[in-house]
């Protein structure tokens, strides 16, 4: 599993930052503005991961740098997986962005138009970046973790 | 503007904010709000400005219509902005977001072990493969052990949720395309197959069975006789439903050569599942990376050849046929041993201890109030849904409750593959592929 | 198990498209007024015998439930017996809305524009937990129950209620419709001792 990480640094120098592995699954961490470069490298032989099987956000609101995005990979000939981890820092405006892999993968186009609907992390050169879930008027992200919860109060428990 | 409809507001809305932050519309706004943001006076007027200024003879102008989301045959709540010249669709744009239920936000709200119900009423005709997706990459996170007997019941549920999920498609595709007969007959199977999933999980649809650490019961007596007598006629059942359509002519001549997508589109594109298969790729998640005991059973994989709608349907066809015989297979060799894993600290304690061990009254009390914890990490589990991948990624982060739960659904991502196979085809093979493709809309917008 | 919502039971629900001609049966003045005047005769019991047996329901599956709605078309449970089987897609056909299945907020005015579609007299099933109260998921992205957007006759609970469930709310349905001369939901409430 680690030649994986070495293969991508040799093709790709200084844009892993990271890497994890637990239970059999390796994950790398790379740098937000080499995403697209790595993303076609991977796809393309002799690493092949063809197939994009998830690509979503968790947010962090401790950490600076808040919303991590993990693309799932999956490797057709192989079976193999990969898990690339990308860091989107909101700044000052709160405009947390990275590169759409689009032009990669096609599958990627809902995916990250959910991402954007339900976290507000916007896709560079993604060909439609519009509210896939809400409604197109709804304000605001929900699956961020300062969005409330939402729902009636019920009375008589404390249950959620 | 004129008081419009409801659903106007929204895409005026949407339309204001975007002229507010001075960016373009993007496409899908720009279909949902001309098909929208319109009062009738304004398209009146529009259509009879356009009329009178297009002089040629015989010309003509795509017709924008709504199918949805209240439709028949858009199986569940679909809306599609089609463009048709005629009868033949130029585009069309897929609406979804009409059943988002906050799944993934009520998750981070609940334990891990409250979670199960939620996740099992997304995807709602394949609730056992959701909830073994969830538990699977807690048990991941966990380095939790599922004991072999486990993963046999995992197997045979699964196997029998798979069969009811194709016995629906198979329903409803023929309903929609007026074969209203098959409807009758696949619904006369699932209701045993329900009934068996009564059985051993209380409940005939979105039951809690799978556990983190395995199954919340083991097999009920006259559980495997009756589920032995189930799969001894289903056989000849399938050979009624092909004798119906297999050879049928007008089901040939709706389904053969509709909806054909090459096949590393439709890889681009993210497609899993009989879907793929159709087209000829052998990807399978039960062979490919096997999971839960699959490598122990003997089944084959069954392929097309031009990834067209009635490819898609002989696929599922003979996938039910090797289902049974997984199901015969794990009942013929189910080994003894717990039916959940032995850690007390995650899984709850048989309800016969809570009486006279203290110790017992005390973990059941802990896991039920307060939950597991899971230590930090993030785990991506997948199994072979009867649509595709259906993935799980869970985010812990050391407390009782997930971080994140995210769930890869394969309804979601086929749904993208709808507007390439739909151009260009009639109106009549819209509502082809969209049965072939076998959508659940719980699925999609969870 | 279907409810009809209790005596005296606050009626803070959605307006009904034309007060004038659907009166509300839980009224009890109204109500009276209105049997005094109305289900007396024959004719009139002959026009509530014909439509409680053929309530048309308009195809509005959502999500679970509505698998479940399937089923009771199927031969085992089968609400052919009670006229019903025949699903009408457009709303201007049928009778009976059964919202069968969670609505979410995107979904909210979709149901109250095919409501509105449906003509006079109509009637609302709300089936499953989710339609009646927003069920398991109490969030941003659910109606809190369908009976904020149209009015409800009948609540069928259940996650998804069993088909036999659904059909004994036909059935409440059709007593409350006033069917085979059995007294409707308001009879049974002036028997009752005033609370």
């Amino acid at each position: 599993m680690g030649e994986l990480r070495t293969i991508v640094e040799a093709a790709c120098p200084g844009a892993v930052i990271g890497e994890a592995e637990r239970a059999g699954e390796l994950t790398i961490e790379i740098a937000n503005e080499r995403l697209l470069e790595v993303a076609r490298f991977v796809k393309g032989p002799p690493l092949s991961f063809v197939l994009l099987s998830d690509l979503t956000c968790a947010d962090f609101p401790e950490d600076p740098r808040r919303f991590r995005l993990a693309y799932q990979l999956l490797s057709l000939e192989s079976g193999a997986r990969l898990r690339l981890r990308v860091w989107c820092p909101p700044g000052e405006e709160d405009r947390p962005e990275v590169d759409s892999v689009t032009p990669v993968w096609a599958t990627a186009d809902w995916h990250e138009r959910e991402v954007y609907d339900m976290f507000g992390v916007r896709f560079r050169g993604h060909p439609d970046l519009a509210r896939i879930l809400m409604p197109l008027d709804w304000e605001g992200h929900p699956l961020r973790r300062d969005y409330p919860l939402g729902g009636e109060e019920v009375q008589f428990t404390d249950a959620v | 503007m004129g008081e419009g409809l409801p659903v106007a507001e929204e895409a005026r809305s949407a339309l204001e904010a975007a002229r507010r932050e001075g960016r373009p519309l993007t496409e899908t706004e720009r279909a949902i709000a001309g098909a929208e943001a319109l009062t009738p006076q304004e398209a009146l007027a529009r259509t009879e400005a356009a009329e009178a200024a297009d002089h040629r003879p015989g010309a003509r102008r795509p017709m924008v219509i709504n199918l949805g989301p209240q439709h028949p045959s858009t199986h569940g709540v679909l809306r599609l902005v089609t463009e048709l010249d005629g009868e033949v669709v130029r585009d069309l744009h897929p609406v979804i977001g009409y059943l988002h239920t906050g799944i993934e936000k009520q998750c981070e709200n609940k334990t891990y072990w409250q979670a199960i119900t939620l996740v099992t009423r997304m995807d709602y005709l394949a609730s056992y493969f959701n909830t073994h997706a969830y538990t699977m990459a807690v048990e991941r996170l966990l380095g939790l052990e599922v004991p072999e007997r486990a993963q046999y019941l995992r197997v045979v549920m699964s196997e029998l949720n798979r069969l009811t999920s194709h016995l629906v498609w198979l329903g409803t595709s023929g309903l929609e395309l007026g074969a209203i007969t098959v409807f009758f007959y696949t619904y006369r199977e699932r209701e045993k197959a329900l009934d068996l999933g009564e059985m051993i999980g209380g409940e005939r649809m979105n039951t809690r069975y799978f556990q983190v650490g395995g199954c919340a019961d083991d097999m009920p007596p006259g559980f495997e006789r009756q589920l032995r007598e189930f799969i001894a006629q289903m056989p000849a059942r399938i050979d009624e439903y092909e004798e119906m359509l297999s050879q049928n002519p007008i089901w040939l001549d709706r389904t053969r050569g509709v909806g054909v997508l090459p096949a590393d589109r439709l890889v681009d594109l993210g497609v899993t599942g009989p879907a793929l298969r159709a087209a000829g790729v052998d990807l399978d998640l039960r062979k490919a990376a096997p999971y839960s005991g699959y490598e122990h059973f003997d089944f084959q994989v069954p392929l097309g050849v031009n990834g067209d709608a009635y490819d898609r349907y002989s696929v599922r066809v003979r996938e039910m046929r090797e289902s049974v015989r997984i199901i015969e297979q794990a009942l013929d060799g189910m080994p003894e041993g717990r039916h959940i894993a032995d850690d007390r600290k995650v899984v709850l304690p048989p309800r016969g201890e809570l009486a006279t061990s203290m110790e017992a009254l005390i973990h059941h009390f802990k896991l039920v109030t307060e939950g597991f914890t899971v230590p930090e990490g993030e785990a991506y589990a997948a199994v072979e849904s009867p649509r595709g991948e259906l993935g799980c990624y869970v985010v812990a982060d050391g407390s009782p409750k997930p971080r994140r739960v995210h769930m890869r659904d394969p309804s979601f991502v086929i749904l993208q593959a709808l507007r390439p196979m739909a151009r260009g085809g009639y109106l009549a093979d819209l509502i082809t592929i969209i049965g072939s493709l076998d959508n659940v809309m719980g699925g999609v917008d969870r | 198990m279907a409810l009809i919502p209790p005596p005296g039971s606050p009626l803070e629900r959605a307006p009904r498209t034309d007060p004038e001609i659907d009166r509300d049966l839980r009224d009890a003045e109204e109500e009276r007024a209105f049997e005094r005047s109305l289900l007396t005769t024959t004719v009139d019991k002959a026009l509530a015998w014909a439509r409680s047996s053929s309530i048309w329901p308009a195809t509005f599956g959502l999500a679970c439930c509505a698998i479940e709605m399937m089923h009771t078309a199927t031969p085992r449970y089968d609400i052919a017996r009670f006229g019903a089987e025949v699903f009408r897609a457009s709303p201007r056909q049928a009778d009976l809305l059964i919202v069968s299945g969670r609505v979410a907020q995107k979904m909210a005015p979709v149901l109250r524009r095919i409501y509105d579609q449906m003509l006079e007299p109509k009637w609302v099933i709300s089936m499953g937990a989710c339609a009646s109260t927003g069920g398991v998921f109490n969030n941003y992205a659910l109606v809190q129950g369908v009976d904020k957007i149209v009015p409800v006759d009948v609540y069928v609970p259940g996650c998804p209620p069993r088909p036999e469930g659904l059909i004994e709310g036909i059935l409440i349905l059709q007593r409350k419709i006033g069917a085979k001369g059995l007294p409707s939901s308001a009879d049974l409430r002036r028997e009752q001792p005033a609370a």
